[in-house]
């Protein structure tokens, strides 16, 4: 038996979140005395691999192939089922990243599993197979019992450690088996931005809301993001007025996120927002009123006016770099 | 209509959540065991609104046919209804509570495996239980591709083009008919029924269906609030500095 983790790569190489997902798999295999097997799809070369036994996996499984460096859902799916029957695995675990959770879906019907996902605990295996997982958009948690004797689990990212097992690399290369049936659909363009920091996958978000006044003001948020190494964000209407791109809006119709910090400025807190943010581990709020709802959800807050707060914490925040350095 | 418009006929079935509006405050009865619905307006999930406009929006131009469907119990009937207010020719309810995603695919794919749609559209989760998982699990079932947390769809000549979110970008495919795909934000405008497609919708078909034959793989079995905020901290605007003093050196997050 072993538990199997699907190590999510984007172009052959590993992001943070796949070795949170190496590490969990590895911890629920240990508690098992199974083996962590991870496997490896698209273009990774062995050096990269070595990470994997680095954070966990006993062993790697590799399939290489021209059609597989970019993510197909169908194909995907097919292999990681395939591995996870090969490899006797009671449990699956995949990353809740778009792609993961769009291969963990098919993978669980595949294989008659249950799933669950958005997990944010280890499983509870007094009674059943309990884990925690994010309802009602952030507004609470619901833990839920898989009953199938396979299970799938696509955990959250920036929610579980990183654990250095350093593990002997054992990699075994294998064929994918695939047919062009299972290329139906196609990529045709991939256009990912670069030198930013995924929304999704960042420790700090600045964010601004309609208190910014327009697009002409948000170099403020700008600032403040790039002195942090943190991404943007958004509330709803902003987006909507387009004064941001609409990958930026965060809440209960927008991203989920969850970062070490969050830093809101100019929104009020609407409970629509909030639902997205909540689980932040620290929340700022900054707003020119003193009632707005955002402080209720916040642990340190500032009421002001953005134009005159901001710039005076950026040139703090530079001048804490500059010693750091 | 012209031999094209024929070809592209498009046969859509649309899934359609029924979930609390988004400004419910959350809470639960029975030691925590079920959500709360007392004083709880329930609404067509946010998703489920673009998808089904989108779909409206494809057969209005190349001619087609949209039905909604949904399973849940009598209740979730003003959902269905609205659907055939905003546009949908018919609807279909599978009258079983929802227990759980693995479960609604199974039913949505025992009733559209007979059917044959070209489409078939789901929203990219719904917001309450946040699964964001039944297109995947539909796609499988019914061996056809899916196609998750797509901003736009076109359709010609049997085959799909789309965009769709990735992490940290966009990408642009495409695909043969028969798909499944999620409609993330951006899709398009959701439609707001008027007083003609209410009128309209009181005489639309809404056929009610008996469940297929299921097992349950998951339950809830209870649910939780998050730790109450300790209380905000306040930092005056005119020592805004502090701010990072603190971040940085008190809880160490920057
Ligand atoms: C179905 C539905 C879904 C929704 N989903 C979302 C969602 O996912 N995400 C989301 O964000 N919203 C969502 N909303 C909208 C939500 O209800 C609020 O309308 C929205 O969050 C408000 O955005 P805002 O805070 O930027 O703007 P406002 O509510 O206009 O608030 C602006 C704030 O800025 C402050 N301000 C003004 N000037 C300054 C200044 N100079 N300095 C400092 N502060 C200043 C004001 O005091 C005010 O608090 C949804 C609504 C609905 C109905
Ligand atoms: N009870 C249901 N009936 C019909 N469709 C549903 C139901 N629950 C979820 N869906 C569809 O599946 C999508 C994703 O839901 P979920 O996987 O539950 O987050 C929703 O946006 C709906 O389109």
């Amino acid at each position: 038996m072993s538990v199997l983790v699907f190590a999510e790569s984007t172009e052959g190489t590993f992001k943070k979140s796949t070795f949170e997902a190496v590490s969990y798999a590895a911890e629920l295999a240990k508690n098992n005395s199974v083996a962590c097997v991870a496997l490896s799809i698209g273009i990774a070369d062995d050096s990269k691999c070595a990470d994997l036994a680095k954070y966990g996996a006993d062993k790697v499984i590799s399939i290489k192939g021209d059609k597989l460096n970019q993510f197909v859902a169908e194909a995907y799916a097919k292999l990681i089922s395939n591995a996870a029957t090969q490899e006797n695995a009671t449990i699956v675990v995949i990353s809740n990243t778009y792609s993961g959770k769009s291969v963990a879906s098919r993978v669980a019907a595949k294989l008659k599993a249950a799933i669950a996902s958005g997990v944010i605990s280890m499983p509870d295996t007094t009674a059943g197979f309990k884990v925690r997982r994010g309802v009602y958009s952030g507004k609470a948690f619901a833990d839920v019992d898989l009953k199938t004797p396979v299970k799938v689990l696509a955990i959250t990212p920036n929610t579980f450690n990183i654990t250095e097992y350093n593990k002997a690399l054992q990699v075994v290369h294998a064929e994918g088996g695939l047919n062009d049936t299972d290329f139906i659909s196609t990529p045709v363009e991939v256009s990912r931005v670069t030198g930013k920091i995924p929304l999704t996958e960042a420790e700090v978000v600045v964010s601004g809301g309609r208190g910014l006044k327009g697009p002409e003001n948000w170099h403020l948020i700008e600032d403040l993001a790039e002195t942090l190494g943190a991404a943007t964000a958004c509330s709803k209407p902003v987006s909507d007025m387009h004064w941001r791109p609409h990958s930026e809006h965060v809440g209960q119709t927008g991203i989920t996120i969850k970062p070490n910090l969050y830093i809101a400025i100019g929104i009020s807190g609407a409970i629509q927002h909030l639902a997205g943010v909540s689980s932040s581990k620290v929340i700022v709020a900054i707003n020119k009123d003193p009632e707005a709802p955002f402080f209720k959800a916040a642990d340190y807050g500032i009421v002001g006016d953005a134009f005159e707060v901001l710039p005076k914490i950026t040139a703090a925040a530079k001048k804490m770099k500059a010693q750091a350095i | 209509m012209s031999p094209i418009q024929k070809r592209d006929f498009m046969k859509i079935l649309v899934c359609i959540s029924n979930v609390p509006d988004t400004t419910t405050k959350v809470t639960f009865t029975d030691n925590n065991t079920k959500f709360n619905t007392a004083g709880v307006q329930f609404i067509i999930n946010p998703y489920d609104e673009l998808a089904l406009t989108r779909a409206l929006e494809i057969t209005e131009k190349q001619g087609g046919s949209v039905t909604a469907i949904t399973v849940g119990l009598t209740d979730t009937e003003p959902s269905i209804r609205k659907a055939l207010a905003i546009g949908a020719q018919d609807a279909v309810r599978i009258n079983a509570e929802p227990t759980d995603a693995y479960f609604v695919a199974e039913q949505i794919a025992a009733y559209a495996k007979t059917e044959n749609y070209d489409l078939i559209l789901t929203g990219r989760e719904s917001i309450d239980h946040n699964g964001g998982l039944v297109c995947g699990l539909l796609g499988e079932m019914l061996g056809i591709p899916s196609v998750n947390v797509i901003t736009s769809i076109e359709v010609e000549n049997g085959s799909a083009t789309m965009e769709r979110d990735i992490d940290g970008g966009k990408e642009k495919l495409t695909c043969k008919l028969p798909l499944v795909a999620s409609a993330q934000k951006e899709l398009t405008e959701p439609r707001i029924p008027n007083m003609r497609g209410i009128m309209a919708a009181r005489t639309k078909p809404l056929k009610v269906v008996e469940p297929a034959a299921s097992s349950a793989t998951s339950a809830t079995v209870a649910f939780e609030l998050p730790a109450a905020k300790g209380g905000v901290k306040l930092i005056a605007a005119e020592q805004a500095e502090q701010l990072i003093e603190i971040l940085h050196n008190e809880i160490k997050v920057i």
